[in-house]
């Protein structure tokens, strides 16, 4: 026998009982605070920076009606969605509300020609490729990715954009399909039976070859 | 009676342990190694080499971190260079603990009881070792997590049909029962060595990891009910794991790969070099620690009738493969084969066959069997062998489907260097573990003494009521 004994003490009994429930809990914690804490849609979603100008895209592309390619004008051949230029701003503000005070940065940028430095609020990582074109030619509406813009007054991002968010839809892509020449109407909803619109959305599949890529390469190129 | 013969008459069997008079005595002598203040000269030598290579391990793994894998000779079409080489080898080593610690437990073969948990401790450092490589071959190491399927923002899983997949499973089970295992054996001695410490400091880590055994007649029941069931779980693993292992290549469709030998030919290399291990380990530690007495000339024998029969089991398995690329009338499959023994690397070939066929052959004598410098010999020539055979396995990459990228693979001396750092990872472990745990199953090594057993008059049988056995039984 050696000079030292080592006795648990009594409270030690409660180890038992408490390993256990934290063993049956923990995990459950654990993969609450992964899937919700750490995910985009807490972390990205309603991100809403504040901009150098205090643009209402609820009053130009929602009352006003300008269709979102008037300003985003790449949207179509390029894989970028353009920012406008001030000139854009100024197709209309040359004539209207030219004295307003809210646009006074647009008008001091006309005539500096230092551009406006808006704040991008849709910012995928820099590892990704993604193509407006692609998805804009074949039927998938701004409001998939961008939410009702039409209502906003400021931007803010309402989906999530991550990996997972991306291929939910490139493995079932269908129910975010319309007609090419609907894609900019964000308040579109198809009018008729569950059943025609299925049949709705498989002709668009079909009739735009659509068979989206899972492939690594696809977005990281 | 000092003697270290290996006769066996029929019907009788030697004494497991040696030299010894009462179950007390055996205690001290077990933790000899852990007790004595000052541990030989030797130990501090050994640890001092075993953990600067595996410092050096560290930095190489940092500098392989940081400069990316191509600091490894890995090059098409050499992908899986020595990386693989070394997991394979590394996990095959793993497998004679298990194999000591659950089937020949089940089998109740008693001689496992000297050698089982420094054989199962080794089973738990080579996987560590070998779970090491193909942590570090991912490239990404910080991405290292993906091998398991953790739900994630990406939605994205790994590959279930891939069969390195399986292997993060398989080989992570394995170390997990392993390692469940080894520390419940060791509960009991950890409590003897808890009640026999001298300082706080061990008391206090013995008390803390042996549970609060107090050796009560419930305690023994559900330690051995616990131990049964454990034993019974790792038994399919031993099968499993290597034949997981197997897969990689087997899966794969290549030809020389591609053949429904390898997991049964992998499970019996992979005991055969994990005995091998044993052997390695065990002969210089009986010498230096006085453990003579429990890892006595039979358990190496015995040990060495295993490799005997595995190695021959391997011997088959290789020539077996080159008869079916013969029988199949495969052109690629025949040409992998003859371009192992003739090839660019037949050099490696030969070293394979020699070492882990032709030299085992030495154990059909006893003469053999039971010499110290000819089994030290042959286990030697069986850790290179195993090691060159998945070097042989890995290398038929060389020659791949267009002859214009046909290549020789030169190992980077980081390859090397990651290899033989490994060896010091294992063995600081190693020296570590003999220090400090007690290296044999101290309580389960009485049991199998005659003083141990009820019926028998040293162990206390009524010799009033026995057949006339009793002369000579200790009251």
């Amino acid at each position: 026998m050696g000079r030292y004994h080592y006795v648990f003490p009594k409270w030690s009994n409660l180890l038992l009982p408490g390993a256990l429930l934290f063993g049956a809990t923990f995990p459950l914690y654990a993969i609450y605070v992964v899937a919700y804490g750490f995910s985009p849609a807490t972390t990205d979603v309603g991100y809403m920076p504040k901009q150098p100008i205090p643009y209402s895209h609820a009053l130009h592309a929602g009352e006003l009606g300008i269709d979102c390619r008037y300003c985003h004008n790449t949207v179509e051949d390029a894989a970028h969605a353009a920012i406008p230029p001030t000139q854009t701003c100024m197709n209309c503000h040359a004539h209207i509300k030219k004295d307003s005070p809210l646009i006074q940065p647009v008008r001091e940028s006309w005539e500096t020609g230092e551009p406006i430095r808006w704040v991008r609020v849709h910012d995928l990582p820099d590892y990704s490729y993604f193509n407006h074109s692609v998805h804009v030619n074949r039927g998938v509406s701004c409001v998939s990715c961008h939410g009702r813009v039409d209502l906003m007054e400021e931007v803010w991002q309402e989906e999530k954009l991550s990996m997972g968010w991306c291929l939910e839809c490139h493995r079932n892509p269908e129910p975010h399909l319309r007609d090419p020449s609907l894609v900019t109407n964000l308040a579109w909803k198809f009018d008729g039976e569950a059943k025609e619109e299925t049949e709705y959305h498989a002709k668009l599949r079909d009739q735009f070859a659509i068979n989206p890529s899972q492939d690594c390469s696809a977005c990281h190129r | 009676m000092k003697y270290e013969s290996v006769w066996e008459g029929p019907g009788e069997r030697l004494p497991l342990v040696d030299n010894h008079d009462s179950l007390g005595s055996v205690t001290k002598e077990v933790l000899r190694a852990a007790e004595v203040p000052k541990p030989p000269i030797g130990w501090f030598i050994g640890l001092g080499v075993a953990s600067t290579l595996a410092s050096c391990f560290g930095l190489l793994i940092g500098y392989l971190i940081f400069t990316g894998v191509g600091v490894w000779g890995n090059q098409n079409p050499v992908m899986w260079g020595f990386p693989i080489v070394n997991f394979v080898f590394w996990v095959g080593i793993g497998h004679a603990g298990t194999l000591i610690s659950a089937i020949l437990f089940l089998f109740r073969q008693k001689w496992r009881t000297a050698i089982n948990r420094f054989a199962e401790a080794m089973t738990i450092f080579a996987v560590i070792c070998a779970g090491t490589f193909p942590g570090i071959h991912v490239g990404r190491v910080w991405l290292a997590y993906w091998l398991f399927p953790i739900p994630n923002q990406m939605e994205m899983w790994p590959q279930f049909r891939s069969p390195l997949l399986w292997d993060v499973f398989a080989v992570s089970t394995y170390f997990t029962v392993s390692l469940l295992f080894w520390y419940l054996g060791m509960v009991p001695d950890l409590a003897t060595m808890r009640d026999r410490a001298n300082t706080k400091l061990k008391a206090f880590a013995y008390g803390f990891f042996s549970l609060g055994w107090r050796g009560s007649t419930r305690h023994w029941h559900r330690y051995e009910r616990a131990y049964l069931l454990l034993a019974a779980l790792a038994t399919p693993l031993v099968l499993s794991v290597h034949s997981v292992v197997s897969f990689d290549f087997a899966v794969s469709q290549l030809p020389g790969w591609h053949t429904t030998i390898f997991p049964p030919y992998f499970v019996a290399g992979a005991v055969f070099g994990g005995f091998a291990m044993v052997v390695t380990l065990a002969v210089p530690a009986r010498q230096i620690w006085g453990l003579k007495n429990f890892i006595t000339m039979r358990h190496l024998e015995n040990m060495n009738k295993i490799i005997l029969l595995t190695g021959s089991i391997v011997g088959y398995a290789y020539s077996m493969e080159f008869f079916i690329a013969w029988y199949s009338q495969a052109p690629y499959e025949g040409f992998v084969f003859i371009n192992r023994a003739t090839g660019q690397h037949a050099w490696a070939y030969w070293i394979m066959i020699f070492c882990n066929v032709v030299s085992p052959q030495l154990f059909w004598f006893r003469k053999c069997r039971t010499s110290i410098p000819i089994m030290m010999f042959v286990v030697m020539c069986v850790n290179v062998g195993m090691w060159f055979e998945r070097f042989v396995i890995v290398l038929s990459l060389e020659q791949d489907f267009l002859p214009a990228s046909w290549a020789y693979f030169t190992p980077s001396w980081v390859d090397w260097a990651m290899m033989l750092c490994s060896f010091g990872l294992f063995f600081t472990l190693f020296l570590l573990f003999i220090r400090f745990l007690p290296v044999i199953a101290i309580a389960e090594i009485k049991t199998v003494m005659p003083q141990g057993d009820p019926h028998d008059p040293l162990g206390g049988a009524d010799h009033h009521h026995d057949h006339g056995s009793a002369e000579g039984g200790q009251e």
